[in-house]
């Protein structure tokens, strides 16, 4: 019922990454994460700059019902934050892989990804 | 980020209301609400916010509890029981009132409708059905009258907003634009028996209609289709909440509970000291206004998109908690945090705070509504 996009990569903790060409990663939440939360009122980011490890909180998702914590997939460096989002939050809602992006990092090991989930184990966590 | 997945085994229990599979068939998203499985939204909390707003939203409420309460003794009984004044009602009025322990604490608020000289009706809050009949079954003592529980009987289906009066009125002979607010007549919607109440919980015009739980499906698709084409949306309790909020309007459990008396919650209006019928709750009250009473609930904005929940700590200059947040969200209007707090009378005119999430965000007192209420008064 949510989209999984292939060609992504995927945290347990409903956060997906994407490679892009630059050497630099982009992330945000899945398809599932934002339908559970509900409307989106508030996405809180991290400073460009900031150094984040494995599992650290680099922000805070709120919508109507609860906030919740965004927990790094990859350890590296925030390189850009989705400042759009400041105004138009429910932009995670309606495009969470697209125009909801919310950090883009320089991982310190571009190893690392290989290690997490693809779509099709993604999948078969949400059933 | 955390998910909570959903708890099949503990809905298994719950009740529904008559619109249940109407609910799923149109992607309403249930959960638990006071013990019923009831849908918090369809589409998005905050849209269907601003659908009543600017034209209809149908809310299905049927688990209110209904209460008949008939006799020589009706009058009496209610008016000692209830702080506003029962006197006032008419057949075809309602009144809106507290009911209070005699420490003036609040037992529940509730809806009294006079149908007949001795045949009162009371609408009672979901959570509050077993308190509150056990409650008046034991003030009817001495009492010539009959309390009987409706609300197996009953569901009740709300329409608010600009439209909803011209939605209903395409559905009944009853000549709508004669019922002034807090007024009802006994007409038929759709065919359906109804009683139709100019009332509701939004601050917006609109009706809550109570009918017979097996006519409900029947009423809420003619009102559905009646207003497919005047921009009438399915809304859920989570719209509900926010609306009131906005509107000001108290929340059982919230800005009205057994420790904060109608005084604190700003509804003095509510509370007819000087009433000729002597209430429950009078003395502590009456003594609480002399006072000032210790502790009131003020209405805030922030200015942040930050929702200041309930329970977060409102803190004075000094960084001392001196009260909490009882009620918050985001005004989809003002787009904007809004809420409501408990603290000390004294604190209520000083600067004040509240710590989200660690960061202490200003609060600005609000004598709500926070938005320009349409209701037709």
């Amino acid at each position: 019922m949510s989209t999984v996009p292939n060609g992504l990569r995927y945290a347990k903790s409903h956060e997906w990454l994407k490679r892009e060409n630059e050497g630099t990663v982009a992330i945000g939440i899945t398809d599932y994460a934002q339908n559970s939360l509900g409307d989106i009122t508030y996405v809180q980011t991290p400073k460009v700059g900031t150094k984040l490890a494995v599992g650290d909180v680099f922000g805070v998702v709120e919508s109507v019902k609860a906030a919740s914590d965004l927990y790094a997939p990859i350890a590296g460096t925030v390189v850009a934050v989705n400042t759009a989002l400041e105004q138009t939050p429910e932009t995670v809602n309606r495009e969470p892989y697209e125009a909801g992006w919310m950090i883009r990092v320089k991982p310190d090991a571009p190893a690392a990804i290989d290690g997490m989930m693809d779509a099709e184990s993604y999948s078969k966590l949400l059933v | 980020m955390s998910v909570r997945p959903p708890c099949w085994g503990a809905m298994e229990k719950l009740k529904r209301t008559p619109l249940y599979d109407f609910h799923v068939a149109r992607g309403g998203r249930l959960v638990d609400f006071a013990g019923w499985e009831m849908p918090v939204q369809y589409r998005s909390i905050l849209e269907e916010h601003k659908a009543v707003r600017r034209t209809a939203g149908l809310f299905d409420v049927s688990h209110m509890g209904e209460v008949d309460v008939t006799g020589p003794g009706a009058l009496d009984f209610l008016n000692r029981l209830v702080t506003n004044n029962v006197e006032k009602l008419f057949p075809g009025r309602v009144l809106y009132s507290p009911m209070c322990l005699p420490t003036g604490g609040v037992v529940d608020d509730l809806l009294v409708y006079r149908r007949a000289p001795e045949t009162y009706f009371l609408c009672i809050n979901a959570g509050n059905i077993a308190k509150d009949l056990a409650w008046m079954h034991a003030q009817a003592k001495g009492f010539d009258v009959t309390v009987t529980d409706r609300s197996d009987d009953y569901a009740l289906l709300a329409v608010q907003g600009p439209v909803a009066a011209s939605i209903v009125q395409s559905l009944t002979g009853a000549v709508l634009e004669r019922v002034k607010y807090y007024h009802f007549v006994e007409g038929s919607v759709a065919g359906v028996q109804c009683l139709i109440s100019r009332t509701g919980y939004t601050g917006e015009d609109g009706f809550e209609l109570y009918h017979a739980t097996g006519d409900s499906v029947t009423l809420a698709n003619a009102l559905v289709e009646a207003g497919s084409g005047r921009g009438l949306e399915l809304a859920g309790l989570g719209a509900r909440d926010s609306l009131r909020l906005e509107a000001g309007y108290p929340l059982y459990g919230h800005e009205l509970s057994s420790e904060i008396s109608p005084l604190a919650a700003g509804l003095g209006w509510t509370v007819k000291l000087e009433k000729s019928a002597d209430f429950v709750g009078r003395e502590a009250l009456r003594a609480e206004k002399a006072s000032g009473g210790t502790q009131i609930v003020v209405f805030f904005r922030t200015g942040d998109r930050r929702i200041a929940r309930a329970e977060s700590p409102v803190v004075d200059s000094a960084g001392e908690q001196v009260g909490r947040v009882l009620s918050g969200t985001l005004s989809p209007l003002l787009n904007e945090a809004i809420g409501s707090a408990l603290v000390p009378t004294a604190a209520a005119a000083q600067p004040l705070w509240v710590d989200v999430r660690g960061t202490k965000l200003a609060l600005f007192v609000v004598k709500p509504p926070f938005v320009e209420l349409k209701k037709r008064s």
